[in-house]
């Protein structure tokens, strides 16, 4: 099993409406229907993910994130809105944050930590763009265009009167440690944050 | 007869006679029509009454002992019955989607038992304007009664009925076929398990519409018409129903594909300087124009594409579509191709985005292809891949409630 599934599906009432952004092969979706009876809809874009969507009988709508707006959801369609691990590869961030809490009455989003003492060393000593094995790209090729801090996440969230419910941070096996705990923005390579629309979003 | 078909075989008028001593490993193989006659009155939406009609059809595949393996094939505007295998054993070509039906196709006639019909108002067996008449003792002609996508789905439970099927594993067609499937899942919610929607739409479009009235005046104003009373007077609407095939065969075809399969060749080599045929793109026009208004009824294309443009299911629920699917129980797939300016790829994600808000099951996938509207009926690799999973998983939910 996905180790994030499990610290996900808490967040997940029964018998509710999820849509997944960037669903993948369809793994998050299958279990939150065997699990939690979840109503779920994933976007996605890969032709051979969509495929295994369908295999599994998990409902996927072909949809790029990047080219098609959200426009054609309706406000509070959904439960949950998910995003796990897209935040970064996403031409616009703010704009799809905003567009989950439109969708959704909460959301739950995963993102790599940039701000982990591996990237800040390797900048530092290397003088150039961290490359690692869980982020194996160079700065010209990564689908990883919008790569951010758990600090600059949540500045970004103040800024968006988004307010954090949940956050959970784990290392890249989805385990969580007492150093990552005290000093998440250093130690912990990953974070899942559960959001909420804090009153009237205040969109700069 | 193919439905849209860029006909693979086409070379010049002149073609090679291919003889098939046998057939393909994934072919039906020899199929023979059938046909029911039906004498329950059938009451219309446009309000008239259908007596008596008869329905041709086609079987493949061997019905399980619960009836729960059944798939509805529904046809296009110029389909038939007659959707896999061969009639014949020396035909040249097989059913209009047998790239689609067959052992291991997408529509596996392994696990599935395969019906395909002609529809009411059709011109290949099935009661329809080339029909006698009860009431006249003379062909029914003009006087043959519109019939809706709605009328053909009460048709066709009654055919689901004399076979002994109470719920389809899947309603399955692509354009005007799709539209008969999402019509399936509204009116008989209980009959249907899913419904697959390939290259169609929730309702034409102005252009849509259009390019019907188009095909119609073309036909209607044939001198050899005859307000649709050419059989008295033993003649055909040829020219009129060639330049409606003409322009519709456009339609169905993208820019790219009639560009790659003819561009700008000619068929000599040098100009005549005269309004003769020049250009290979004018003369394949001009074969399929000829070829189709020899075997179909000009009656029928204007029966069919009125079908096209009444359809609107939404249209009962407030224009809402998300209303109107309300009602559906089935899971969907919805399938789309990227070059389709016929029903494009919009129309399409119209459905899938009120099937959310339904909050319905649904798949949807959009194919890159290169040939337009007619993608349907080609096996592109992606298509093939999409369509085959999503039958696979109904045939393994059968199968697993069977044992």
């Amino acid at each position: 099993m996905r180790a994030d599934l499990g610290l996900i599906e808490p967040w997940i009432e029964r018998d509710t409406n999820v849509l997944d952004l960037g669903c993948g092969d369809g793994t998050l979706l299958a279990y939150l229907q065997k699990k939690k009876s979840v109503q779920g809809y994933g976007l996605e874009i890969g032709e051979e993910e969509i495929n295994e969507c369908v295999r599994k009988g998990v409902n996927v709508i072909e949809h790029d994130l990047d080219e098609q707006d959200l426009t054609r959801f309706a406000d509070k369609q959904f439960d949950t809105v998910i995003m796990t691990q897209a935040l970064q590869a996403v031409r616009r961030p703010d704009q799809l944050l905003d567009d989950m809490l439109r969708l959704g009455r909460q959301g739950i989003v995963t993102f790599p930590n940039f701000g982990h003492w591996s990237c800040r060393q390797y900048l530092l000593f290397k003088g150039r763009m961290p490359v690692s094995k869980t982020l194996p790209y160079y700065w010209y090729n990564t689908p990883n265009i919008h790569l951010c801090t758990f600090k600059d996440f949540e500045a970004l969230c103040e800024q968006k009167n988004i307010r954090i419910v949940n956050r959970t941070v784990v290392n890249f096996a989805y385990e969580t440690s007492q150093m990552a705990l005290r000093w998440p923005n250093l130690f912990a390579e990953m974070a899942i944050y559960r959001i909420v629309n804090n009153g009237e979003s205040q969109n700069v | 007869m193919a439905a849209f078909t860029l006909d693979p075989h086409f070379q010049s008028p002149i073609r090679k006679q291919q003889m098939s001593s046998s057939f393909p490993n994934d072919s039906v193989g020899l199929v023979e029509p059938q046909s029911l006659k039906f004498d329950k009155a059938l009451a219309l939406v446009c309000g008239k009454v259908l007596e008596k009609y008869e329905l041709v059809y086609e079987t493949y595949g061997d019905l399980n002992a619960t009836q729960s393996n059944a798939v509805l094939i529904c046809h296009a505007l110029s389909g038939d019955h007659h959707a896999a295998g061969f009639h014949q054993p020396d035909d040249k070509k097989p059913g209009w989607w047998d790239s689609c039906i067959g052992p291991g196709k997408p529509i596996d006639t392994n696990r599935f038992f395969v019906v395909s019909l002609n529809n009411l108002g059709g011109c290949n067996g099935s009661t329809g304007p080339n029909h006698l008449n009860p009431d006249t003792g003379e062909l029914y002609g003009p006087d043959f009664p519109i019939v809706t996508v709605q009328d053909w789905v009460e048709s066709q439970s009654r055919l689901a009925d004399a076979l002994n099927i109470k719920k389809w594993a899947a309603v399955v067609g692509g354009s005007l076929g799709g539209m008969q499937a999402l019509r399936w899942s509204l009116d008989y919610p209980d009959r249907v398990g899913h419904a697959v929607m390939i290259a169609s739409t929730p309702k034409l479009t102005a252009q849509n519409i259009a390019f019907n009235e188009i095909a119609r005046k073309a036909i209607t104003s044939d001198p050899e018409f005859y307000e649709g009373h050419y059989y008295r007077h033993q003649t055909v609407p040829t020219k009129g129903l060639m330049l409606a095939r003409m322009i519709g065969h456009i339609t169905y075809l993208s820019d790219e594909s009639m560009g790659e399969k003819f561009g700008r060749d000619t068929k000599s080599q040098a100009f005549n300087f005269g309004y003769g045929v020049e250009f290979e793109v004018e003369s394949y026009l001009n074969y399929q124009g000829k070829r189709f208004s020899q075997t179909f009824d000009a009656n029928t294309y204007l029966l069919m594409t009125r079908a096209l443009d009444y359809f609107d299911p939404a249209a009962d629920f407030g224009g809402s579509l998300e209303d109107a699917l309300a009602h559906a129980k089935c899971s969907f797939l919805v399938v789309s191709f990227s070059t389709d300016w016929r029903f494009s790829p919009e129309r399409s994600e119209l459905l899938v985005e009120a099937m959310v808000k339904a909050k319905k099951n649904v798949a949807y996938a959009e194919i890159d292809a290169p040939h337009g509207h007619d993608a349907f009926l080609i096996p592109t690799p992606r298509y093939m891949a999409i369509f085959s999973s999503y039958m696979d998983r109904i045939a393994n939910e059968v199968e697993k409630s069977e044992s």
